[in-house]
């Protein structure tokens, strides 16, 4: 058991020497190994690689904490004109940052290249729920709003709340601290309790509800996307259902602010060559991401408008004030 | 044909030779700490979940080697109470009413051997039911809302409270204790702090681990310092192994009904392991005819009896642990701290979210059986030599194993302070016959029990009446209720013998 130990720390040893001794461009994932960050991250740099992007293997260091607050003000207080670094971003950047979940920093102290995939949207009822269409549950919302519960995985004000909220909004409800909300452990815990019928609406993203669809426990009443969801042609999105909302966990990067906006091009044409690439493509369809290619000057206002509306819907339900 | 589909998943998991190495490593280990006064599988396993995390291993890994430890220290209990006349830990005491009498006549070896093959049938079937019934359980979880969980949540603290205890006003008062630690941190609903008292260390809240690690180890180090090392010293002579197959053959009906009735007791949440060997005990010696049974005077039957008990509720203790995340026993509870640190929730949802895992676990115990039945009759000459470690080596070791550990794990000096406190409210709770294990039940289950009823009252609209609306949260709470308060009427019948003094 000893001996096991001093060999894992001669072993970190030797990869903290090597770590220091690249000079090849790095990536932050802003959590531990095997979660969505370290996964865009790990897709993302090994792709630049593989096609030619860059001419070294990019190194990928993982900085937890916070919930990604540690890695951004690493990036906007020490690492600000890097022009070798890019980091892991997610919806749930964006939401945290609306929140002021980040110790005051904001959205723009940073640069956002780009987003190449996201886990769309989805708001799922149990097999033998009476809703048949998105419709029909915002009807019976507004006609009585305690009679629908969502069950989603993140915390009260947390995405997969703001995502009913947001169609909610849409279709003229004004009074949403009515609409019931519970925040589980996960979104299969939150489907179990809608199959139950504990509650009448899981909300969540498509990757969570996949195994579920298939075996025919569940149906999904939209997906929140601008187009359906390859592999899942048969699920309309809000859009076509009369709802203007998309909301998809996207998965993208950041860059540090001061770096000069050839660099900030450069990295942008780079994602752009990922997202075309078929190493990409295949590694979506493994994770069960759907095509979102947003990037550059676009992408930068596009983050603008959702973390404003996020701002807009978290004050309205009294998660900030 | 699900089942063995299933199990040869696990076996593929479990088969690699690394964690065929850990479980090897994690019997022997366990055997050891089960074996050594006082080290009860709590504890071992209490010890050594800090280190597993240090060595950086992965899930199933982790859960292999712990595992292992539990069975093999359940293994390991009976070696000090045949020797020693002191049960390694509490489910052992029963061993010791026909296992020193036996070692006294000259039979340590015979007392040995046959209590290890009773250990292996008992843990065996145990695992095998665990393989049947874990799945048929896990089912139901579609039945249970927000207001089943929070009473399946109180029925673990009244049923640990009720049975397993002594004395429920002593109980009650842990397990309040325990669920005021956890309330301490942020709040998971409105993301306020509560119980920080400005405190930045306490804003995530009280690790478990730090809790468990002092309540559990560093006391018992305390423990040792105030009574000095008294009886450490080996009362019983080993001279031969040899295998006595008539007896054994004669106590294979005992083993079946012994393992049955553990079985059971392990399965309901809160009973464990303990009762396990206690009722195994007690039934097997009304059913070879009482008193004139010689049960308690060195008859074989005695030490079977027990061992199937306690091995086969240590393994029926797993169902409601990995299939509703309630633990049956206090080990099970230190189990469910691990599972939980490793970002696997035990409950409804385990054995199709993750069921390389579950079966991954289920067919290393199965190995971890044969290892154990393996190192537990040849070789237990070895740890027959290991009590033989003065304490004044052991106990320090603990310590220090405790510090690092708890430190590697943190990175926090001000856990190691807070370590310290609770292993010092520890002593003082062993001193006042106060049990420890509802405060980690607590601290463990207290987070998961306040946002069931928060759930609840949000669907509800706080309307208290939807906590009795379903007929399985009705069926709960009576046997919460039934679980606390049966034992008080029930104490003076069925009262708990005492180890035999000599």
């Amino acid at each position: 058991m000893t001996k096991r130990l001093l060999r894992a720390l001669a072993t970190s040893a030797v990869l903290g020497l090597g770590a220091t001794a690249t000079y090849a461009a790095e990536c932050i994932a802003p959590a531990n190994p095997g979660g969505g960050w370290d996964f865009t991250c790990r897709q993302i740099g090994k792709i630049l690689f593989d096609i030619g992007q860059v001419d070294k293997p990019v190194q990928v260091s993982n900085m937890a904490g916070g919930g990604g607050g540690l890695a951004f003000s690493h990036v906007v207080n020490e690492r600000a004109d890097d022009n070798e670094l890019i980091v892991a971003a997610s919806q749930a950047t964006a939401t945290r940052l609306a929140q002021n979940a980040y110790a005051g920093m904001t959205a723009d102290q940073v640069r956002f290249v780009g987003a190449i995939g996201a886990d769309p949207g989805v708001i799922v009822v149990a097999a033998d729920s009476p809703y048949q269409s998105l419709g029909d549950m915002v009807d019976a919302i507004k006609a009585d709003p305690g009679s629908v519960a969502f069950a989603g995985g993140s915390a009260a004000g947390g995405f997969d709340h703001l995502k009913v909220l947001m169609v909610l909004k849409d279709a003229d409800f004004t009074d949403i601290t009515s609409v019931k909300y519970i925040g589980v452990d996960g979104g299969a815990d939150a489907i179990t309790q809608t199959i139950g019928g504990f509650t009448q609406g899981m909300t969540g993203d498509m990757s969570e509800v996949v195994g579920f669809l298939q075996s025919g426990e569940v149906r999904a009443l939209a997906v929140l996307t601008e187009e359906r969801v390859p592999g899942f042609e048969d699920v309309p999105t809000a859009k076509e259902q009369g709802f203007d909302v998309v909301a998809v966990n996207w998965r993208g990067l950041y860059v540090p602010k001061d770096i000069s906006d050839a660099d900030f091009e450069a990295w942008g044409a780079k994602l752009q060559a990922v997202a075309d690439s078929d190493e990409w493509k295949e590694a979506m369809a493994a994770n069960g991401l759907a095509p979102f290619t947003k990037v550059g000057g676009d992408f930068q206002s596009w983050v603008d408008g959702v973390i404003a509306d996020t701002v807009d819907l978290s004050k309205e339900i009294g998660v900030i004030q | 044909m699900d089942l063995l589909a299933n199990l040869a998943l696990g076996f593929s998991v479990a088969l690699s030779p690394f964690t065929l190495f850990l479980a090897v490593v994690g019997c022997f280990l366990g055997t050891i700490i089960g074996a050594l006064p006082g080290l009860g599988p709590s504890n071992g396993v209490a010890i050594l979940i800090p280190l597993a995390f240090s060595l950086g291993l992965d899930a199933t890994s982790s859960l292999v080697l712990m595992t292992s430890v539990y069975y093999g220290a359940m293994y390991g209990g009976r070696i000090s109470s045949i020797l020693l006349n002191i049960p390694g830990d509490e489910p052992a005491l029963m061993t010791t009413l026909d296992g020193y009498p036996m070692a006294k006549a000259g039979r340590a070896g015979d007392a040995l051997v046959l209590s290890g093959f009773a250990s292996f049938f008992g843990a065996l079937f145990a695992t095998i039911g665990l393989m049947l019934l874990a799945p048929i359980l896990s089912r139901i979880a579609y039945q249970f809302g927000p207001a089943e969980y929070f009473a399946l949540y109180l029925l673990a603290f009244s049923t640990l409270g009720g049975i397993a205890s002594s004395n429920q006003a002593k109980a009650a008062l842990a397990s309040c204790i325990g669920l005021g630690i956890a309330m301490i941190g942020l709040d998971n609903q409105t993301g306020m702090p509560r119980l920080t008292g400005g405190n930045l260390h306490l804003l995530d809240g009280i690790d478990f681990l730090v809790a468990i690690v002092g309540l559990f180890a560093v006391a018992e180090v305390f423990i040792f310092i105030e009574s000095h090392g008294r009886g450490s010293s080996i009362g019983v002579k080993l001279d031969k192994v040899t295998l006595p197959v008539r007896e054994l053959v004669r106590g294979i009906g005992t083993m079946i009904r012994c393992s049955v009735i553990g079985f059971i007791a392990g399965v309901l949440p809160g009973a464990g392991a303990s009762l396990g060997s206690f009722l195994a005990y007690v039934a097997e010696k009304k059913w070879r005819g009482g008193e004139s049974s010689g049960f308690g005077k060195g008859n074989p039957q005695g030490v079977i009896a027990p061992e199937a008990g306690n091995n086969s509720a240590a393994g029926g203790a797993l169902v409601p642990m990995l299939t509703l995340g309630v633990p049956g026993s206090g080990t099970t509870a230190v189990l469910l701290a691990l599972l939980m640190t490793l970002n696997i929730t035990p409950g409804p949802t385990l054995f199709t979210d993750r069921p390389e895992v579950v079966w991954g676990l289920i067919a290393s115990l199965l190995i971890a059986n044969f290892v154990l039945l393996a190192m537990n009759v040849p070789l237990v000459k070895i740890f027959v030599k290991i009590l033989t470690v003065p304490a004044w080596v052991l106990l320090p070791g603990v310590m220090m194993i405790s510090f690092v550990g708890i430190f590697s794990l943190t990175g926090s000096y001000f856990d190691l302070l807070l370590m310290i406190v609770f292993g010092i409210i520890g002593w003082l709770f062993r001193k006042l016959n106060i049990p420890t294990v509802p405060i980690i039940l607590g601290i463990l289950l207290g987070k998961h029990m306040e946002d069931a009823l928060r759930r609840a009252m949000i669907l509800s609209d706080g309307d208290w009446t939807y906590l009795f609306s379903s007929g399985i949260a009705i069926g709960l709470w009576a046997f919460a209720v039934l679980g606390f308060v049966a034992p008080l009427f029930l104490r003076h019948l069925i009262k708990k013998p005492q180890a035999v003094s000599d």
